[in-house]
Parts: structure tokens; C-alpha cells; sequence
């Protein structure tokens, strides 16, 4: 786990490439067909953190079901590393917008489970501290998810999903739930992890500011079915600030592109 | 009798003791010397009005009078221990006097109800006979026929317990292999929606010659009442866990039998339980059936037997264990409950 533990070697452990190529998939709705994605080509290079934003209910998340092998694309296919993507896999790990802790168990039983799934619970179990600690939840080991407020359920939620190390964390509007003091403090949170870790990131989310604050490339969709619109570069450095210009004004670019330009 | 001079003796301990209990309940010390006198006086009742002339002699009137007065004696000793101790704030002793003080009124109400009872029946005579006993004749069941009560108690907890866990084992099992699996979801379900609904005892003719003892029919016929709603519910535990669960395992590298054994069965712990709890209910139902008509032990059979030779002390005296059978597993089921499922919020205590 050399990305907890060196903390300040940015970069060191390699990202995944992602390559979605030529991607369409639909549901079954009703008997009928419901196309939710519609030719989407994306390359995601090691250790970017890529926001898709896009209208609600466009098919964001069915994108990141797809990458992280929940799901096959109905067409098209992805890649992972240049490898096509089978199922899940540990190294490509998700976090949703509810925390959805295991209720029955502890806050440290709901990290343990990757490891435990795998079975490496004997030899890697000094790892869950380590995580626990990266997120701010050291003390509340013992505590049951019901005892929890918003914002710690999804930081255990963090942890669970960085104790498996992964190359590629999925977060799917991993703040959507959250207070908006909370929210703005583990977007700054997360964006520390990504730089420490140098794992490859994915993050669906609705909020504009939280693309451009965090990501290094914002990927713009339309509605249902979902085409890419715009792939913008971020080309900020970190840490950001919120006031800066230039995020100002591609704010109001992405705004025109989502047709929400007249509330400028 | 020692009861007079018990008795008289009291008021005077009770105003010396008195002024000492301050940090307890202001009239805690008053409540249960009530409850004391009230026992007292169920004791006076018992051991100094004669029988009713034209009722038969119960002979184990003095016994049953004594047992009250150790029943008053034990509540003293528990006030005056209450006003002359102390008890450290949160200790475990300040619990017991708290919970003591909360049953009073329980207390009371039971030395009224015994007291009628026995005037009722031993003093006054009034209620038909055999049907109605004194208090005192279910004592005499338990001072003298207490090695056949304890053997058919044995024998009915065994063959409980034995169908009960065959019943919930296979219960859970099939409920999850249902709720897990599609192709054992269309052969079960079809066969468990006619036979379930079925109540066990409506297999009683068929188990008794199909098996080769009655005690294994009854093994069976308990096991079928149990473990019905086991599977019913266990079942419908599994199908209704949150699908979010399953992809979270999924993407940790879960295998199959992790998501059955970490993730459906802990989830559908709580529908398993309202299951469990169900079956236990059906169970006894089955059991004292099940032990009238076949068995030739057990408390069902002694209940039976008992009525048989108009006994009826016995059969109250047998009710009575059945009762604290029932209840003491059903106490036993919720602890155990509570003990697995201490991370759900709101449980219903028992």
C-alpha cells in the first residue's frame, strides 16, 4: 500500500488507463428498448480525475456501472489498461452517493470487507487503520453506521473503498447527499487523496464548481441518450480556489453548453 | 403459627426504619411494606381461616401459608435493606431496588389475587368442584409429583428443541436457496404456497403410521409448523436486501458464496427473526397436540393425563410449566435477538 503510506510522493503509483470505446447501451423499459448511452468515446489517462457532468438521469452512472463491470455495455466495449473489462475487479473500486454501509456492521467491519472478501484480512488487516485514519474516522471503529452523521457514513464509504488500493476509484455524486459546508470540505478532502494516491478518478457529479474545483478534464453530456458535448481541460494548478477567473469562466461555457446560459 | 408475631412486628421496624432512606424513592420504604402486609395478610388468610366444611382437606395448606410468609419476609428484608444501604448512583444495586420498586404494584395485585383465589375456592367453597382448586393444591402437585413434572418437562423441551432446530435450520436454508437461486425458487415456491398454509397438525394421522415413532412424527410435525414461516419470511428477507449491496461486494471482489453468507443472510437477519419467532409460536401448538394424541410423555401428555383422572391441580400445576416453557423460550429467542441485531435502531424489547 505505498500510496497510504507515502503520502507526500505524488504520482508514484500508476493509475489505470480507461478506454471506453465506441460505447451505446440501453435498458429494457416497459418491453422497449431505452438507449441511455449513444457512441461514447473516452480515453482517461493515468492518474487523471475526469468529471462527467451532464442533465440528470442522462447516463452518467450507467457509464461508471459499465467501467467499473457491474454491468456490459449492450455495444462497444472498454477497456481497462487495454484489457477488456469482464466484471468487477478490486483494483477498479466504486463509491456511490449513499454511503450504503453494511448496517450490522462496526464502521472498521465496513472497511475490512475488500480485504475480507478477498481473504486478506489476516495478512492486510493494519491496512484499515491506516484508511481510517486518511479519512478523518479514527476513534469510531466500534460505531454502528446508524450512529453516524452524513458526511462520516460517506467518509467510511471513502475508506472502505481506499483500503483495497485501488487504480481507479469510481465516485458516483459521492457528495450529492451532504450539507453544503460539508460538501465543500471533502471536495478539498478528495482532491488531496487523488494527489497523494495517484490513482486514476471518475467522478459523476451535478454540481459545475465541483467538477471545475477538483477535476483535470470536465466531460460535458446531453440528455438522454448521452453524447459527449465538450471535453475541457482544467489546466489549473492545485490547490484551486474557488474565485479564481479562469474557473469562472469556464463555468459559464459549461452553462451555455448545458442550455442553462440565460441564468448568467 | 409464627405469622401473628411476623406480622405484628412489622409497623415497628417500619417506623424505626423509616427516616434513614434519603437518597431513595420518597415512598419507596411505604410501597413495599404494603406489598409485605398485603403477602402477610394472603398468609393469615391461608393459615388461620378454616376450610369450608363441606370441602375436602388440602394438606398442604400449611406449607402454602409459610411460603407466602417467606414471600412478605423477603419484601421486608428488601426494605430495610433499601433504607439502611445506600446504593451508589448507577450501581447495580440501585437497578435491582429501581426495578423491585417498579413491580410493587405487580406485587400487590398478586397478594390480592391469591387471597381471593383462596378464599374463593379453600375458604367459601364457592366455585364448582373439581374444576377449581386452591393455590395450595398446585403446591402439593409440585412438592409431591414433582419427578414426573420435571421428566415430562425434559421430554417436552427435548423434542421441542430437536424440531424446532431441524424446522428453523431448514427453514433458513431452503428460505435463502429460494431467494438466491431461480431455478430452487420455481420448484419450491409452487409446493411451498399449497403446503404451506396447511396447518401442521393436518399431517398428524399420516405422520403417526408413516413414521417409525411417534416421538419422529413429532419431530417432523414440528419441524413443518417451524419451519414454514422460517422460510416464508427468511425468503422474503433475502429478496428484499438492497441490490446496493450486492454491487458494493461485487466491485470489492466478492465471491457468490460471500454474497450469500456476509451479505444476504446478515441483511435478511431481521425478517429471519420475525421467521424464528413465528415458528417458535406455531411449534407449541404442534408440541401439546402432538403429545395428547401420540406422544406418551412430555407436559401436553401430562396435561391430558391429568384431566383423565379429574386431577385438576395437576393440570394447572402442568399449565403453569408450560407456560414458563413457552415464555422462557420465547425470552431466550428475543435475548438472543437482541444480541445479534444490536445494530438495528428501535427494536421491540420483550
Amino acid at each position: 500500500m505505498v500510496a497510504l503510506e507515502n503520502t507526500d510522493t505524488a504520482g508514484i503509483t500508476a493509475g489505470m488507463t480507461i478506454d471506453v470505446q465506441a460505447v451505446s447501451h440501453s435498458f429494457e423499459l416497459h418491453g422497449a428498448p431505452l438507449p441511455v448511452l449513444d457512441g461514447v468515446e473516452l480515453r482517461v489517462e493515468p492518474g487523471e480525475l475526469v468529471a462527467l457532468l451532464g442533465p440528470s438521469g442522462c447516463g452518467k452512472s450507467t457509464l461508471l456501472r459499465l467501467v467499473a463491470g457491474l454491468e456490459p455495455p449492450s455495444q462497444g466495449r472498454i477497456l481497462a489498461d487495454g484489457r477488456p473489462i469482464a466484471g468487477p475487479d478490486p483494483s477498479r473500486v466504486v463509491v456511490f452517493q449513499d454511503p450504503t454501509l453494511y448496517p450490522w456492521r462496526t464502521v472498521r467491519d465496513n472497511v475490512a470487507l475488500g480485504l475480507e472478501a478477498r481473504g486478506l484480512l489476516r495478512s492486510q488487516g493494519h491496512r484499515i487503520d491506516k484508511a481510517l485514519a486518511l479519512v478523518g474516522l479514527t476513534g469510531f471503529e466500534k460505531a454502528y453506521p446508524h450512529q453516524l452523521s452524513g458526511g462520516m457514513a460517506q467518509r467510511a464509504a471513502l475508506a472502505r473503498a481506499l483500503v483495497n488500493d485501488p487504480r481507479l476509484l469510481i465516485l458516483d455524486e459521492p457528495l450529492g447527499k451532504l450539507d453544503s459546508l460539508t460538501r465543500l470540505a471533502m471536495q478539498s478532502e478528495l482532491v488531496e487523496l487523488w494527489r497523494s494516491s495517484g490513482f486514476t478518478g471518475l467522478l459523476v457529479t451535478h454540481d459545475i464548481e465541483e467538477a471545475l474545483f477538483m477535476a483535470t478534464r470536465v466531460i460535458v453530456f446531453s440528455g438522454r441518450p448521452a453524447r459527449i458535448k465538450a471535453d475541457l481541460p482544467i489546466d489549473r494548478p492545485y490547490p484551486r480556489h474557488r474565485g479564481d477567473p479562469v474557473l469562472t469562466e469556464l463555468r459559464h461555457r459549461i452553462l451555455e453548453l448545458l442550455g442553462l446560459a440565460e441564468t448568467w | 403459627m409464627s405469622v401473628n408475631d411476623t406480622a405484628a412486628a412489622l409497623p415497628a421496624a417500619n417506623g424505626g426504619a423509616l427516616p434513614i432512606g434519603g437518597g431513595l424513592p420518597s415512598n419507596l420504604l411505604l410501597r413495599l411494606s404494603a406489598a409485605a402486609l398485603l403477602w402477610f395478610a394472603a398468609s393469615g388468610v391461608t393459615a388461620l381461616w378454616p376450610d369450608a366444611a363441606d370441602a375436602q382437606e388440602w394438606e398442604r395448606t400449611g406449607e402454602f401459608a409459610s411460603l407466602l410468609v417467606v414471600a412478605a419476609g423477603l419484601l421486608v428484608l428488601a426494605a430495610l435493606l433499601a433504607a439502611a444501604i445506600r446504593p451508589a448512583p448507577r450501581s447495580r444495586l440501585e437497578a435491582a431496588i429501581a426495578s423491585l420498586s417498579a413491580s410493587v404494584p405487580w406485587l400487590i395485585a398478586l397478594a390480592l389475587g391469591v387471597t381471593g383465589w383462596e378464599i374463593l375456592t379453600a375458604k367459601l367453597n364457592l366455585l364448582p368442584r373439581p374444576f377449581f382448586v386452591p393455590p395450595q393444591a398446585l403446591l402439593e402437585v409440585y412438592l409431591d409429583d414433582w419427578p414426573r413434572l420435571l421428566d415430562c418437562f425434559a421430554a417436552s423441551l427435548r423434542l421441542l428443541v430437536t424440531g424446532y432446530a431441524v424446522g428453523s435450520i431448514l427453514g433458513v436454508v431452503t428460505g435463502v436457496a429460494i431467494g438466491w437461486s431461480r431455478a430452487v425458487g420455481y420448484w419450491v415456491h409452487p409446493v411451498l404456497r399449497l403446503i404451506g398454509p396447511l396447518p401442521a397438525t393436518a399431517w398428524l394421522p399420516i405422520a403417526f403410521f408413516a413414521f417409525p415413532t411417534s416421538w419422529s412424527a413429532s419431530v417432523f410435525l414440528i419441524a413443518l409448523a417451524s419451519g414454514v414461516p422460517v422460510t416464508v419470511l427468511t425468503w422474503s428477507g433475502v429478496a428484499g436486501v438492497n441490490s446496493a449491496y450486492y454491487d458494493i461486494a461485487r466491485t470489492l471482489g466478492a465471491s457468490p458464496r460471500f454474497l450469500v453468507l456476509k451479505v444476504a443472510v446478515p441483511a435478511a437477519m431481521p425478517h429471519v427473526f420475525v421467521g424464528l419467532f413465528m415458528g417458535l409460536g406455531a411449534s407449541f401448538a404442534v408440541l401439546v397436540v402432538a403429545e395428547m394424541l401420540g406422544v406418551k410423555s412430555g407436559v401436553g401428555w401430562y396435561l391430558q393425563w391429568a384431566q383423565g383422572w379429574a386431577a385438576y391441580g395437576n393440570m394447572y400445576a402442568a399449565l403453569l410449566v408450560m407456560a414458563l416453557l413457552c415464555s422462557g423460550l420465547v425470552t431466550l429467542l428475543f435475548r438472543v435477538r437482541d444480541r445479534l441485531l444490536a445494530w438495528q435502531k428501535g427494536m421491540l424489547k420483550w
